[in-house]
């Protein structure tokens, strides 16, 4: 029945499709996982915060305008400006590099040193806090990000799978950006902290603190530096998950999601994130595909975790994460 | 050291020895009311080797983060290359031309020699990171540069074998010459040994004594060192600080410290053991 196969083919390419989106979460996890051995549990928010204020200076609005206007007694609430996407961008990645700064001057900078479990703590308050001042500045609604991205079946791939195969496959032009924009930034990434002089450097903190500031790395620059890209990264994420299903605060548990995906992909490899994220990708899209109808349906909400379960079981340290080696 | 003057000074072997080139002045460290470190003062000069010997506890270890900025000192004052060094951080001071090596190996475990040695360089890499990002043009000619110094110190001691291993898969006394040669890619102006023969058969100390002296001479490059091993500290060092309980209580020359009868009291005699 190649009918039925076809379709197992474009349950498997869409899964993949999504797995690059949960990918893309997990690779700002990683990143700073790696850099600093915190576990960012605000990654998330990051995304959000980052996508709301794509929105927010993309329509011209003014940030806290709520706060100023009970305060004041004043009624303003957009400058009446719009700015072309592209600029957005540039400047959200600015409110982004802000953030890592203040970040690390007002709360890491205080806990070095700590267990990772009190670091941990200190990002689920951040995640929190993001979450208010996000709401704060730009308002709790939903809203639409529309930075120009193709939306939609891509009736180009359909028409063509048509002729050839007589099925014509639906994939999301989104999906397809979105893969090809994660699949540059991993690329960019892995050769900027290979090759790069800050990337080495980068490598170095990771491995040991001590013998970096013994070659005359400053730390501090090295974890804004790594905030940063993780805020870009979160901020391209919010982007992808935005245009595709609003900006609103459920795009911060997609994060949720990015667990499971670091935990078949291994905490601090980059290519681990991608891969594990296109395993959940597909598996789930497949599971439901196959046995979903058995097991009465929504099984995409319970099938990641269960399957990272059972790699905790038998390979804790995931795919491509660090040999766990106990000596005595 | 009667022959000694502000111009330096030449030694036995007929090296001569050059200014000051970092002095420590009333130097005292407290750990909350415990004094590691009571009042000291010394001096290193350019193109020698000095040491600082003492007992388990006596405070080199302190007295080497002190000059590499790891601990900020309560009183005294620390005085590189002619001027009063204000309060640093670590990464600071190794911009200022101070590399040092750990007793217990601080190396990057994860990444290869190469890459290693080359960490070393970053203090020498000025461009920035938009450069880096683009890459072409001066961020490679810059790698292409730093590139060619760390190869020669990786001829230099003799480790080119290893080049592309990663540090994790080395034995120890190796791991103790790559670390010296990610100190030596600085092309430092003072380089700090801790304890750079700890945990070595003979054969892995004589090496490493053998690149010390290498360094010094074909380099220039002042050294200070911390050393448990006698024998190694008087057929090394020109000058030697001797430590006990946070005190100094020596200074001179190996023979001089050798009958001075403090120091045999305290550490190289019968007394202790």
């Amino acid at each position: 029945m190649p009918e039925q196969l076809f379709f197992a083919l474009e349950v498997i390419l869409n899964g993949l499709m999504a797995g690059v989106l949960y990918a893309l979460v997990a690779l700002g996890f990683v990143l700073i996982y790696k850099a600093s051995g915190i576990f960012n549990y605000s990654q998330g928010v990051m995304a959000l915060f980052a996508a709301a204020t794509l929105v927010g200076i993309m329509d011209g609005q003014v940030p806290f305008s709520h706060l100023i206007n009970a305060i004041f007694g004043t009624n303003v609430h957009h400058f009446g400006w719009h700015i072309p996407a592209l600029l957005g961008i540039l400047l959200t990645m600015g409110v982004m590099v802000f953030l890592a700064w203040a970040v690390n001057r007002f709360v890491f900078k205080h806990l070095v040193n700590q267990e990772p479990i009190i670091l941990f703590m200190a990002t689920i308050g951040l995640a929190y806090f993001l979450e208010g001042l996000s709401d704060l500045m730009w308002g709790g609604q939903l809203k639409t990000l529309d930075v120009g991205l193709p939306q939609g079946m891509n009736a180009t791939l359909d028409e063509v799978t048509f002729n050839l195969f007589g099925y014509g496959f639906f994939i999301d032009n989104l999906d397809i950006v979105a893969s090809i924009v994660a699949l540059i930034l991993v690329v960019t990434l892995t050769l900027y902290s290979q090759y790069s002089k800050q990337g080495r450097a980068l490598r170095a903190v990771a491995d040991d603190h001590q013998a970096a500031l013994s070659v005359g790395i400053s730390l501090n620059f090295i974890w804004i530096l790594v905030w940063s890209i993780a805020g870009f990264v979160a901020l391209v994420a919010g982007i992808m998950w935005g245009a595709k299903s609003g900006v609103q605060f459920s795009l911060s548990l997609m994060a949720l999601k990015a667990l499971p995906v670091l935990m078949l992909g291994g905490f601090t490899s980059i290519p681990g994130a991608i891969v594990g994220g296109l395993i959940i990708g597909v598996g789930e899209k497949l599971f439901e595909f196959t046995l979903g109808g058995m097991m009465g349906g929504a099984t995409e909400n319970w099938f990641a975790y269960v399957l990272a379960l059972i790699f905790l079981v038998f390979r804790p340290q995931g795919l491509f994460g660090e040999k766990i080696i106990e000596r005595v | 050291m009667n022959q000694m003057s502000t111009e330096g000074y030449t030694t036995a072997d007929g090296r001569q020895i050059g200014g000051v080139l970092m002095e420590m002045k009333n130097i005292t460290l407290r750990f909350g009311g415990v004094k590691a470190i009571t009042d000291i003062s010394f001096d290193i000069r350019e193109g020698e080797i000095r040491a600082i010997i003492g007992p388990n506890g006596a405070g080199k270890s302190s007295m080497l983060n002190v000059i590499s900025g790891f601990y900020v000192p309560q009183e005294g004052e620390v005085w590189f290359r002619g001027a009063k060094r204000p309060p640093m951080k670590p990464y600071q001071v190794a911009q200022q031309g101070i590399a040092r090596t750990f007793q217990n190996i601080a190396l990057f475990e994860g990444m290869s020699v190469l890459d290693n040695v080359m960490t070393g360089r970053l203090t020498h890499m000025k461009t920035g990171m938009v450069a880096q990002a683009i890459w072409k043009g001066a961020a490679e000619r810059e790698e292409v540069e730093n590139r060619e110094v760390v190869e020669k110190i990786i001829d230099f001691l003799e480790i080119q074998a290893i080049r592309k291993t990663p540090v994790a898969r080395l034995p120890y006394g190796l791991k103790k010459r790559v670390e010296l040669a990610r100190a030596l890619a600085a092309e430092p102006k003072l380089l700090l040994l801790d304890e750079p023969m700890a945990g070595m058969n003979v054969e892995e100390k004589e090496d490493m004594s053998r690149f010390i002296l290498d360094v010094n001479d074909e380099f220039g490059t002042t050294i200070a060192l911390i050393e448990h091993d006698m024998g190694v500290v008087m057929d090394l060092s020109d000058r030697v600080v001797v430590m006990d309980y946070g005190k100094k209580i020596g200074d001179g020359t190996p023979d001089e410290v050798r009958n001075n009868q403090a120091v045999i009291d305290a550490y190289l005699g019968v007394a202790h053991d």
